[in-house]
């Protein structure tokens, strides 16, 4: 691995005045440090923010889970808050790769990195999630996952909390590549009173909000009102593991198990 | 340089060593304590898996700064004189190993699934091991080596 100066700060101020165009944040460093290693990632500074007081923590206020995000998909998997408020997000936890990647790996990772196969984003938008980050800006989800590995973070802006807005009921189901546990696909249902919402992710280059499916689940929910749907494998990731084809397959599978888990 | 200070196995030690040392790299070349081993180098295979402060984690995906100032278990450190960890009497009992190469990081593992749940169902201890690859046993073994430390732990 190449040389770097590694920096544990202790506030938010401390980290934005290291970051510059080589450096990175390192929260649970599962997908930073091999991507260093295998020569992806290089640079001068390693700015370590797990330090940082406040960018980690659960609460629950009314309607509101705020999660920190420095919180580790474990405390996520075994908090009480989370299992009483959204049970289906504690289980995506729980889902997630495996107890050693949960010991270290964060939400805010997750969140930031946007693998197009990782679990939490789909969360997000299932969830009306918005990102709260260093620079004042709440980012809807929506409007946060811009592409493949891409977001709205502007370099140097750092995620500080997660805000999931809870449902009436809500289920995850993936299908996990066996090895890695990310989703080959994985589909998150979530139904609120003004409506349904169905959020796919590991099928395209990036995590979205299924707008049909959403509808006919707002309009009935019932696993018969997937049935009806079409879904185009045109977009969909072809790769050794699944088809796009498949892919399309699956999102309707996955979508089925979840309402009819929930 | 960062200066670095951890308790190995209930050792005190403080190296100054290189900001970019990785955990691994520290136990295995600066401590010697070889039992700590490699596969992937890249968060797969978990034959590196150490505990930080009694909780399982990956030591090749761990830079040896993050965790200044932790208590680190190793393999080497689970015997208590002279005497083996039951999880290893169960894996030697059990043959949960062959070349031995997983062993260690499979060992650490299960121990910390004991922590975290008495008396694991085989497919909870599959569930938990899957971060834990072996090419020679077939699993079957090391399950039951897990049962049989559970059911003497
Ligand atoms: C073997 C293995 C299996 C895995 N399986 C799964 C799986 O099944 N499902 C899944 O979803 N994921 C999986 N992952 C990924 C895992 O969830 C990681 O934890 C996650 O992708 C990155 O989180 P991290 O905290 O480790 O981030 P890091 O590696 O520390 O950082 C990742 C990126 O995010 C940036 N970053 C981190 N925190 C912030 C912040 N607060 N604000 C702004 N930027 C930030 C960093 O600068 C970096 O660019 C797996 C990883 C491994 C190694
Ligand atoms: S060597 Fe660390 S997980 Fe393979
Ligand atoms: S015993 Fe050889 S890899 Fe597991």
């Amino acid at each position: 691995m190449k040389k770097f100066n590694y920096h544990l700060v202790k506030d938010i101020k401390e980290a934005k005045k290291l970051s510059s165009p080589n450096s990175t944040f390192l929260a649970g460093g599962m997908t930073t440090i091999p991507s260093m290693k295998l020569g992806l990632g290089t640079y001068k500074d390693i700015i370590d923010i797990k330090g940082i007081k406040k960018l980690s923590g659960i609460k629950v206020s009314g309607k509101i889970l705020k999660i920190g995000a420095t919180t580790k998909h474990v405390e996520v998997a075994n908090s009480k808050e989370v299992k009483k408020s959204i049970p289906s997000l504690a289980a995506l936890a729980e889902g997630i790769g495996d107890p050693q990647v949960r010991n270290k790996g964060t939400i805010g990772g997750s969140i930031a990195n946007n693998d197009p196969a990782a679990d939490y984003p789909s969360a997000c938008i299932a969830l009306n999630a918005s990102i709260n980050t260093s620079n004042n800006r709440k980012i809807d989800s929506e409007n946060f996952f811009r592409g493949l590995f891409e977001t709205a973070l502007k370099k140097g802006e750092i995620i500080e909390s997660i805000e999931f807005e809870i449902p009436l009921k809500s289920n995850y189901q993936k299908f996990p590549n066996p090895a890695s546990r990310y989703a080959i696909v994985g589909v998150y249902v979530s139904k609120y009173k003004s409506g349904t919402n169905v959020a796919v992710t590991g099928a395209k280059s990036c995590v979205y909000n299924d707008k049909d499916l959403s509808k006919a689940l707002s309009n009935n929910f019932s696993s018969s009102a997937i049935d009806k749907v079409k879904i185009s494998s045109s977009g969909m990731s072809s790769d050794i593991h699944a088809s796009g084809n498949y892919r399309a397959n699956m999102v309707k599978v996955f979508a089925k198990k979840a309402v009819e888990a929930c | 340089m960062k200066k670095v200070s951890l308790e190995v196995n209930g050792r005190k030690i403080t190296k100054d060593i290189p900001d970019h040392t990785i955990l691994s790299v520290l136990l295995r070349d600066i401590l010697n304590l070889t039992g700590t081993h490699i596969g992937c180098d890249t968060s797969q295979c978990g034959a590196c898996v150490v505990h930080i402060d009694g909780k399982s984690i990956k030591s090749c995906t761990t830079l040896a700064a993050e965790v200044n100032g932790s208590k680190v278990t190793t393999i080497e450190g689970l015997a208590k004189n002279g005497k083996m960890h039951p999880m290893q009497e169960a894996f030697k009992k059990m043959h949960g190993l062959q070349c031995g190469f997983c062993t260690p990081g499979m060992v650490m593992s299960a121990i910390d699934l004991l922590q975290n749940k008495k008396n694991p169902s085989d497919t909870e201890i599959r569930d938990w091991l899957e971060g834990n690859i072996c090419r020679c046993t077939g699993y079957q073994n090391i399950v039951a080596a897990v049962k049989e430390a559970a059911s003497k732990m």
